[in-house]
């Protein structure tokens, strides 16, 4: 179906289009005056960002999780696009339409030409090449170009829309905020059923189609005689090229998708908030997905999704936690046992989540290089296999 | 001429904590073949064992003073550090205003100690893994060290001043009969790195243990073979190349406020400097730390800056971009480094 000749890839689709479709009920498990509303996720901002992450850790994993080529430097990607989409907001108007295939467009043609320099490495200088290339655009981003003869990126301050910008297409009726063809991407729709409360944004209903879009063309890049060929690079360049095929252009190609891919997901953060300032090109922002795709899976199609909804969510929830939650949960203990819980939990939490995200991403680099996925898949092996006899015969593993 | 002059001691001081940062990660390249994107964490656990160390001398207790007033009229509150108690008060006060360089004293061992708690404890699982896991690792450890620093001790930079004796500007010009005024410091910071450096070059050539290591660098599986224990040698290597990161970093307090991402800061262009220089390669790894930080000073003149506007900011990455595509090796790197 849709030529997905996998029927289980078709499931996989079908699942995701399920989740992100249904994520404002499946993210709001809990009545919204409850204790527990505080894990609740359903609210517009937070799903938009799962779905606009979703879409750049996907595009990531098409370079890393195929080729194998670590990119430290996908942020600036992302930063383009934004810049590019929040550009066509002040000279064109607020519709999203052409500001999301500038931002594509400008990002693949960057893509291109930094893939085209960097891709002449390997190994660690790729990446370090990469994170050169981001860093001097987030340099330049920063101070270079935004003096007052050529302000193309407004600095600091961040590049937005002003009252007295051409908009030579904005019309009386078209609302002041990003749109699509008059839909306002804030207009929400909340359906009160009971204690819950569920919203329904039209921004995050667009990014999601979106991720479903993108997500189908990964699906079928994977299944490709293309998905093939990168994945020969990563296992073998070198019996690759002997066999008289020459990789390079096929990882060029790899990394100017992902770079496509970064640049829509940048280019729908600025039609949710038409803002774009240098920081989300720097390298900080290039680790993010990095850690998102890897604790998620690399290699697979669901895990980078996956990765970005976990790391998104936990930073929401945890970042929220500070003493006063956490004197309520331990307040059935003991004074002294209260304290001491609250101590020891205390730094991992609140301002401290990073803390908490490095030591999960090094446990996972540790004991789990499969990220969530083939901790998910040696769950169901155990729980499948733990009905049966223990001398099951070893597996044999394939000679290299 | 004293303009040019000036340019290239300002890059002396950047380029020294380049060349110290980028010697530690090639010594690491080189012995164990681990890509430690730890290392620039290393450099500010080092800057904040001159901050805790400074902290702690100055703790001090409070006296009641009756005699003396303060503006409110309460007795005033005498607090004395408790150095200043126990070793009389201006030994008290001077060790207090040496504190940075005392740090010294303690970032070795502490240094020393987190080296091989790491390379034991993490390092050595992943000595045959994939260069990415490696990367991945260190990257990883590299946000937790920084996370734990910042809840100590926030997010703010901490002034850490040098010892009075040392502050202040010397004109360095006045033998040769111009004018060039230059931070003292700078110059100390600028010594104290020559003279590391040194040290470690001499360790490694002049010393039985230095040339088993280099042997090991060479070839690890023929010295393996001879008998000699060669990974508890490169463990002890992660050690050194902690702390010259750490030593690096302690006298570098004065200079730049640590905050606790200074590490990352100088990891990236570290990166970029071991690269320039050559993976594997010592010397190539000091003689681009020390060119680079000259040519950033250079590119940061005014007439450098409004000639090209932005050029201070992006001259490494250019030069190194430059070098990998020209010189694929960095300036001086050795054959069969890291080729694939």
């Amino acid at each position: 179906m849709l030529g997905l000749n996998n029927k289980k890839d078709f499931t996989l689709l079908l699942v995701v289009a399920a989740l992100t479709l249904l994520a404002p009920f499946v993210l709001n498990p809990f009545p919204s005056d409850s204790a527990m509303a505080q894990f609740n996720a359903g609210y517009p901002d937070l799903m938009q960002r799962f779905v606009i992450f979703g879409i750049f850790a996907v595009g990531f994993n098409i370079l890393f999780g195929l080729t194998g080529y670590l990119s430290f430097g996908h942020a600036a990607f992302l930063g383009v696009g934004s810049y590019a989409s929040v550009w066509m907001f002040k000279l064109l108007s607020y519709n999203i339409v052409p500001a999301i295939l500038l931002a594509v467009v400008m990002a693949s043609i960057f893509a291109l030409l930094i893939g085209y320099v960097s891709l002449r490495r390997s190994g660690i200088y790729f990446s370090i090449l990469t994170l050169a290339f981001a860093q001097m655009s987030f340099a330049l981003a920063y101070s270079v170009l935004s003096n007052p003869k050529f302000n193309l990126t407004n600095g600091e301050t961040g590049l937005q829309v002003y009252a007295n910008d051409p908009q030579v297409f904005h019309r009386a009726g078209l609302p002041d905020v990003p749109h699509l063809f008059g839909l306002s991407m804030r207009s929400t729709y909340t359906m009160d059923v009971g204690a819950w409360s569920f919203s329904f944004n039209v921004g995050y209903y667009i990014s999601a189609i979106v991720l479903l879009l993108v997500f189908y063309l990964a699906i079928r890049i994977f299944r490709s005689p293309f998905g093939m060929m990168l994945r020969a690079i990563k296992s073998n360049q070198t019996r690759m090229s002997y066999t008289g095929l020459n990789p390079r252009p096929y990882t060029l190609a790899a990394f100017v998708i992902s770079g496509a891919y970064a640049g829509l997901a940048g280019g729908l953060m600025a039609a949710m908030d038409p803002l774009a300032g240098a920081e989300r090109m720097q390298w900080t922002a290039s680790g993010e997905v990095v850690l998102m795709t890897i604790l998620g899976g690399t290699g697979t199609l669901i895990g980078p999704i996956l990765g970005a909804g976990f790391i998104k969510y936990f930073e929401n929830i945890f970042s929220k936690i500070n003493d006063t939650v956490l004197h309520q949960w331990f307040a059935f203990m003991p004074d002294g046992m209260e304290d001491f819980m609250v101590f020891v939990i205390k730094p991992f939490v609140g301002k401290g989540w990073n803390l908490t995200l490095g030591i999960m991403f090094m446990l996972v680099v540790i004991f789990l290089p499969g990220g969530l996925v083939e901790g998910g898949q040696r769950l169901g092996k155990w729980i499948k296999n733990r009905g049966k006899s223990k001398d099951s015969p070893a597996k044999t593993e394939p000679a290299e | 001429m004293d303009a040019i002059l000036l340019q290239i001691l300002n890059g002396l001081d950047k380029g020294s904590a380049y060349a110290l940062i980028a010697l530690g990660l090639t010594l690491i390249f080189g012995t164990l073949g681990v890509v430690n994107f730890a290392h620039g964490a290393l450099f500010m656990l080092g800057a904040f064992c001159a901050v805790t160390l400074s902290k702690l001398l100055q703790l001090s207790f409070v006296t009641i003073d009756a005699t003396k007033k303060d503006f409110l009229g309460n007795p005033l509150k005498v607090e004395t550090p408790y150095v200043e108690a126990w070793f009389g008060p201006e030994i008290g006060a001077s060790i207090i205003d040496w504190a940075v360089p005392l740090s010294i004293l303690l970032a070795i061992p502490v240094m020393i100690a987190v080296g091989l708690i790491m390379e034991r404890g993490l390092i050595k699982h992943f000595y045959k893994r994939e260069h990415a896991d490696q990367i991945l690792v260190t990257f990883g450890l590299a946000i937790v060290l920084q996370e734990v620093i910042k809840y100590y001790f926030g997010a703010n930079p901490i002034q850490t001043p040098p010892p009075d004796a040392l502050t202040g500007v010397a004109n360095l010009g006045a033998w040769f009969g111009f004018d060039l005024p230059y931070p003292i410091w700078r110059i100390v910071y600028f010594s104290f790195a020559a003279l590391v450096i040194f040290g470690v070059f001499a360790f490694l050539q002049f010393t039985t243990f230095g040339m088993v290591v280099r042997a090991g660098m060479a070839d690890r599986e023929t010295v393996g073979l001879l008998g000699i224990n060669i990974d508890r040698r490169f463990t002890i290597m992660f050690a050194i190349a902690a702390a010259v990161a750490g030593l690096a970093g302690v006298m570098y307090a004065p200079i730049n406020p640590p905050n606790y991402h200074m590490g990352m800061d100088f990891l990236v262009l570290s990166f970029v400097v071991v690269v320039v220089g050559g993976m594997g390669s010592l010397p190539g790894a000091v003689a681009a730390g020390f060119l680079l930080g000259i040519l950033e000073s250079f590119a940061s003149t005014t007439w450098a800056t409004t000639t090209i506007p932005g050029i201070n900011q992006i001259i490494i990455y250019v030069v190194a971009i430059i070098v990998l595509l020209t010189r694929p090796r960095g300036l001086m790197g050795r054959k069969g480094v890291m080729e694939d």
